[in-house]
């Protein structure tokens, strides 16, 4: 059970990396000068969209809380709405945290914004996808001691890694090497998909390592 | 014997100072060398070179120019003069530099580029060290050789006008001075009145040889409103004016004698886009140098750019200009334009008279002297001089005699550059044996540190202290006798000055004493630690265990603000890293919070499931341990949240928002005052609210700031205080609306500005009767040891005294940060760290992160121009060193010092925690060393890197006395504690 678990959570999670390799090298086929640094912008979005797509398409093919009964179309629509709204504010409450930090309030509110969007895919859009418009549980999933299956755990490393990503890709930043990707955002959002990636890449890794010692409460 | 954590800590503290004053008189050598000074006057000057017969010009060769003039502008940069700005506001300069007769360059100061030292450049062709800038406050009299005391010694007069500096640089040097004082920055019109009100009388009189005029108004208006400032304008049009006087004066008189004048205009250093300097920009670095002389016409049509030459040249070339011998230590290379126009003999007698002194110089700086290449050169050149001579003397053909003698004069240039550029370098000089020592002493109080910090923080809070066994033990012996060895062989072969060695038989041996019993201390701690390593490791796996996010944040923020310190630029950006920290932390705090409140619930059913799965999984042994720290630190992470519950619902929402609130105030903040190196032109609250168009609003905001505080500060005090606190904050109003920073309601326009000194004593009053009761409470609650409460409220009044001095000294547009501190030190003490019981290591360490950001929002930097040096005159009718000291030092760290002073407070306040103080005393003491001796080491070894004196000696320095004030903080909380115990 847990084993088939860990290879299909292996398989979904190359899917996304793969999403975000596409989304660095496909939209050069279709647009002029494109490329990360320069056009960063399209490329936030692109990246956004894509991994959400994949994260979406991987949640309805994948089903990984299998438990969850049967209910009303008008259920999951006000589910959907749900979600759409938890990512909008997820959205608004990451670039309010990106200005309390010090990003400037009225120059570059695009790409402080559109930061805040792809750090949401990375985090919440995942979450979403999981655990469903249930702050509570959220809260369990990143407390101690909180997971219940391979999925939160996983869930879990990777949104810790992309907030550290992020988190760490601030420090060039007052750096005096004049670099084009020191300004910001770029530094963070290559932080925060980086940290992204590497929590991908790290956690089934990691459950697959500590398979014997991982119990979860629920199976 | 035994100590408590706190005292042991207090110790370490003290003990690390003294290290690191030692490292830092190693690091900052005083310049000393060839301090023969003006003493040997006698010394003949060279004679000139001959080969086989003996040339007969052996004398000091006659002065260039009869009279000299120097203006000097503070702050004046290059493009003031060469840019836009001069072609539009300096017409007739312009017109001098560009068809006139002069000769311009552009001097490069070397940084700190602040005026003392820079005069002392210009006086003296030396580079002054970095400690000048500390000794910029009361700059004793120069004792180096320079123009100046050379000139007296020649028997010239100089009149001196202008900035006091130069009258303590040269006391007695002028036969007719008057000073401007240059500490009331906001005036900029009346100190440059008060020099040019004497100059038509003294241009007129013509009884003098020298004049120096030092105008301050252009610095002031930098500092006040930027390089951008319209006034600037103005100023400039009133230099040029009078630049345009001095010429014509000089001019006419010049008829009557032989010799011509020389008009030397300049500037002692530039002025940042912030309008400060110190540091080396380029704006602040660059400053023009024109030299205008009837000597120096030229045909239509000859364009002279402007050179690029340093500043310490002037010294050289005035020297030579007025027939004097050249300073010693002058580094600097003559301005070969200035001779130009004079026979070919003569020119190389200058050339040869400056290379002479170079050479000499060099000789006496560096042991291998012959192998630089500059050496070599002079060598060569000085031959070549000798043959030009026999030839000259023989009268050959005067078309090879001159092709010749170019040749000559080219050699002698190159000498010059080469022996100035590697005199310039060996000015660096670090004393290794008294850094080595100082380190040596920090490191082991480290390692002492580190290693008592399992027992520090017991429960007992106390710690055995093996002092006397050491003592009496071989190792220590053995390692005094082999330092005492190591101290004789390097003291007597030492070549170089040593403080160190300097020091009487007595104080290094008791250095040396004191370096073998920490060694012993050390190594006892050691043996200890090996001993009870087993008792440890399970200590350790225990802990590892309960370590919360918290935790680990701290440790890793700790760790890694030690580690950026070996960045120029994350040095230059600290305030970043501090700010950036800060916010983690309010977010990690939130955190805690919100899974506190949110999951209280849970906790029970879940400390069950752990139990259970913990039994019944397969290795009991090595999980019942875990089960049990895992139920340890579930019970701990259970003690939250019934307190949180038990919260009404108003309190409940305010501990939920107030990290918020907390990040909020600290984002207005960061927009308050922008410091650092990049981003410190950007536009911000401070400089808009400084400026004098907002003076309405920012008379609004000090007096709500002024209220504010009030409020947040009274509700602990005793009566008298407050009533003493209410007129003391309406009296720091008052001395503000005095010297004209803020208005009162009912006077609109500016009246006349005072120093304010009645209002500030009258704060004064109030601070020291604040302080007074508070002492005296603690002392009644330890005499009558009974009372707690009365402790509490004593403590209490020496902080809100501090807080009315922070107010009194701080900028006016500080007063915001004054007000947010409190505001969050309110939030947190109430809401934050009450609730959510942390421990006193984790508030402690809350308490220096917000410190030391604070520092920053206050716009310090890590940079000597961001010391508000005014502060230290609040109150005082002239400059008295040790008040105005204290009160600069005080002014720069209030906020860590407040929040220090709110930590002991705080703490005490909260009755439960008995050991609550010596913890805080001793984490406060690891936090601060850890940090000091790590950046020592990493000085040391980036000591030759290209930033070492713009970055990281500055940022030496602010360690330093960050120190000294932690040391003061300890001693502070030590005492706290002591008398707590003895209740």
């Amino acid at each position: 059970m847990k084993d088939t678990d860990i290879k299909r959570l292996l398989y979904t999670h190359l899917l996304c990396i793969f999403s975000i390799i596409l989304s660095i090298f496909i939209p050069s086929l279709f647009l002029e000068n494109f490329s990360i640094l320069e056009t960063h912008l399209t490329w936030l979005c692109i990246c956004s969209v894509c991994v959400t797509a994949v994260n979406l398409v991987l949640y309805l093919v994948v089903k990984p809380n299998a438990s969850s009964r049967r209910s009303s179309l008008s259920y999951k629509v006000t589910r959907f709405l749900k979600c759409c709204i938890y990512f909008l504010m997820s959205c608004f409450s990451f670039h309010i945290i990106f200005v309390l930090y010090g990003a400037p309030l009225i120059e570059l509110v695009l790409e402080t914004f559109l930061f805040a969007v792809t750090l949401s895919t990375f985090t919440t859009v995942p979450c979403l996808c999981l655990l469903g418009p249930n702050i509570k549980a959220w809260l369990r999933v990143f407390s101690r001691n909180g997971v219940t299956s391979v999925w939160e755990n996983s869930l879990q490393i990777t949104t810790i890694s992309s907030f550290v990503g992020t988190w760490l890709g601030a420090f060039p930043i007052p750096l005096d090497w004049e670099r084009p990707w020191q300004v910001w955002p770029i530094s963070c959002t290559l932080g925060a998909t980086f940290g992204y990636v590497a929590g991908l890449v790290i956690s089934p890794l990691w459950i697959y390592w500590n398979r014997k010692q991982l119990t979860y409460k629920n199976n | 014997m035994r100590l408590g954590s706190g005292t042991f800590a207090a110790c370490c503290v003290v003990v690390e100072v003294l290290g690191v004053v030692l490292f830092l008189r190693g690091f900052f050598p005083a310049p000393v060398r060839s301090f023969s000074g003006t003493k040997h006057q006698a010394e003949p000057p060279a004679p000139e070179p001959s080969a086989g017969s003996t040339s007969n010009w052996t004398k000091l060769p006659p002065p260039l120019f009869s009279k000299v003039v120097i203006m000097l502008i503070d702050a004046l940069r290059d493009d003031f003069v060469f840019g836009s700005k001069g072609v539009k506001f300096m017409p007739y300069t312009t017109y001098l530099v560009e068809k006139g007769a002069s000769h311009s360059f552009v001097a490069e100061a070397k940084p700190p580029t602040v005026t003392m030292p820079r005069i002392k450049a210009l006086m003296t062709g030396s580079l002054p060290g970095f400690i000048d800038v500390v000794r910029n406050l009361n700059s004793p009299a120069l004792l180096e050789d320079n123009v100046i005391a050379q000139a007296k010694a020649a028997g010239k007069r100089i009149i001196f006008y202008g900035d006091e500096t130069w009258m303590k640089l040269f006391p007695k040097h002028f036969v007719e001075y008057d000073g401007t004082t240059s500490y009331f920055v906001s005036d900029y019109t009346e100190v440059d009145e008060n020099v040019t009100r004497h100059l038509d009388k003294a241009l007129k009189r013509g009884d003098w040889d020298v004049l120096i005029l030092h105008y301050l108004g252009l610095d002031h208006i930098g500092h006040v409103s930027g390089p951008s400032s319209p006034l600037i304008g103005r100023k400039l049009s009133e230099m040029d004016s009078i630049l345009m006087k001095i010429h014509t004066s000089l001019l006419s008189e010049e008829r009557e004698t032989l010799l011509p004048n020389l008009l030397v205009l300049c500037g002692d250093h530039g002025m940042s886009e912030t309008g400060s300097h110190g540091a080396s920009s380029m704006e602040e670095v660059n400053t023009p140098l024109i030299l205008i002389s009837s000597a120096f016409e030229r045909k239509p049509g000859d364009v002279r750019r402007p050179e690029h030459v340093q500043q310490t040249d002037l010294a050289a070339t005035l020297a030579i200009g007025l027939g004097l011998p050249i300073p010693k230590n002058s580094v600097g290379s003559l301005l070969f334009p200035a001779i130009e126009g004079k026979p070919m003999r003569e020119q190389l007698r200058f050339l040869h008279l400056n290379t002479v002194q170079l050479a000499k110089l060099l000789q006496e700086t560096v042991p291998s002297y012959k192998k630089e290449p500059g050496f070599e050169q002079f060598k060569i050149s000085e031959r070549l001089h000798g043959n030009w001579i026999r030839l000259y003397l023989e009268e050959n053909n005067s078309e090879v005699l001159f092709n010749l003698g170019t040749k000559v004069r080219k050699q002698y240039l190159d000498a010059l550059k080469t022996l100035s550029l590697s005199l310039s370098r060996q000015v660096a000089q670090y004393d290794v044996y008294s850094m080595v020592v100082g380190t040596i002493v920090v490191l082991e109080v480290l390692t002492l540190l580190l290693l008592s910090i399992p027992q520090a923080l017991s429960n007992k809070a106390e710690l055995e202290v093996p002092l006397l066994s050491p003592v009496f033990s071989l190792l220590f012996y053995l390692t005094f006798l082999v330092l005492s060895a190591i101290h004789v062989i390097v003291c007597t072969s030492a070549e170089s000055s040593c403080y160190f060695c300097s020091l009487s038989w007595l104080t290094a041996g008791g250095v040396m004493m004191l370096i073998s019993a920490l060694l012993c201390a050390v190594v006892s701690a050691l043996t200890k630690v090996f001993v009870d390593g087993k008792l440890l490791s399970k200590n350790a796996a225990h802990s590892n265990a309960q370590w919360s996010e918290l935790d680990l944040l701290i440790l890793l923020g700790t760790v890694g603000h030690v580690l950026s310190l070996g960045a120029s630029s994350f040095i230059e950006e600290e305030h970043q890293t501090w700010y950036f920290l800060v916010s983690t932390l309010c977010l990690a705090l939130c955190h805690d919070i919100y899974r506190n409140c949110l999951l209280g619930d849970d906790c029970e059913l879940q400390r069950s499931l752990h139990m259970e799965e913990c039994f019944g999984s397969a290795t009991p042994a090595l999980q019942d341990k875990n089960a049990g720290s895992a139920v340890l630190e579930l019970n701990r992470g259970c003690k939250g949240p019934p307190s949180l519950d038990a919260l009404r619902g108003f309190e409940k929402w305010m501990v939920l928002a107030s990290p918020w609130v907390i990040l909020i105030c600290c984002r207005l903040l960061r927009s308050l005052n922008q410091t650092g190196v990049q981003w410190a032109h950007r536009p911000d609250l401070g400089l808009w609210l400084a400026s004098s168009d907002h003076k309405t609003a920012l008379s609004v905001l000090a007096a709500l700031s002024l209220v504010v505080i009030f409020t947040l500060v009274q509700r602990r005090c005793s009566l008298a205080s407050k009533v003493a606190m209410a007129l003391g904050l309406l009296g720091v109003y008052c001395y503000r609306a005095a010297i004209g920073n803020v208005l009162f309601p009912w006077q609109q326009d500016n009246k006349d500005i005072s120093k304010g000194i009645i209002e500030a004593r009258f704060v004064y009053v109030f601070v020291l009767g604040i302080l007074f009761t508070g002492t005296k409470d603690l002392l009644k609650s330890q005499v009558i040891a009974a009372d707690f409460t009365v402790k509490t409220v004593g403590l209490w009044e020496i902080y809100s005294g501090l807080v009315l001095l922070a107010a009194l000294l701080s900028r006016p547009h500080n007063l915001p940060v004054l007000v947010l501190s409190l505001l969050i030190q309110t939030l947190m003490a109430k809401f934050v760290w009450k609730p959510l019981r942390h421990d006193a290591a984790e508030i402690t360490v809350m308490h220096y992160w917000f410190g030391q950001a604070f520092f920053y929002f206050q716009g310090n930097s890590n940079n000597i121009a961001t010391v508000d040096i005014s502060a230290g005159f609040v109150g005082l009718d002239a400059y008295v060193e040790i008040p105005a000291m204290f009160l600069t030092a005080f002014a720069t760290y209030a906020e860590p010092v407040l929040w220090a002073s709110h930590l002991v407070s705080f703490l005490s306040s909260e009755a439960s925690s008995g050991s609550a103080l010596s913890h805080a005393c001793f984490c406060y003491a690891l936090i601060r060393s850890f940090p000091v001796s790590a950046y020592i080491i990493l000085v040391t070894s980036l000591r030759y890197h290209l930033f070492i004196w713009s970055v990281f000696s500055p940022k030496l320095l602010y360690e330093g006395m960050h120190l000294l004030i932690t040391a003061a903080v300890c001693v502070f909380f030590t005492a706290m504690d002591q008398t707590n115990t003895k209740s």
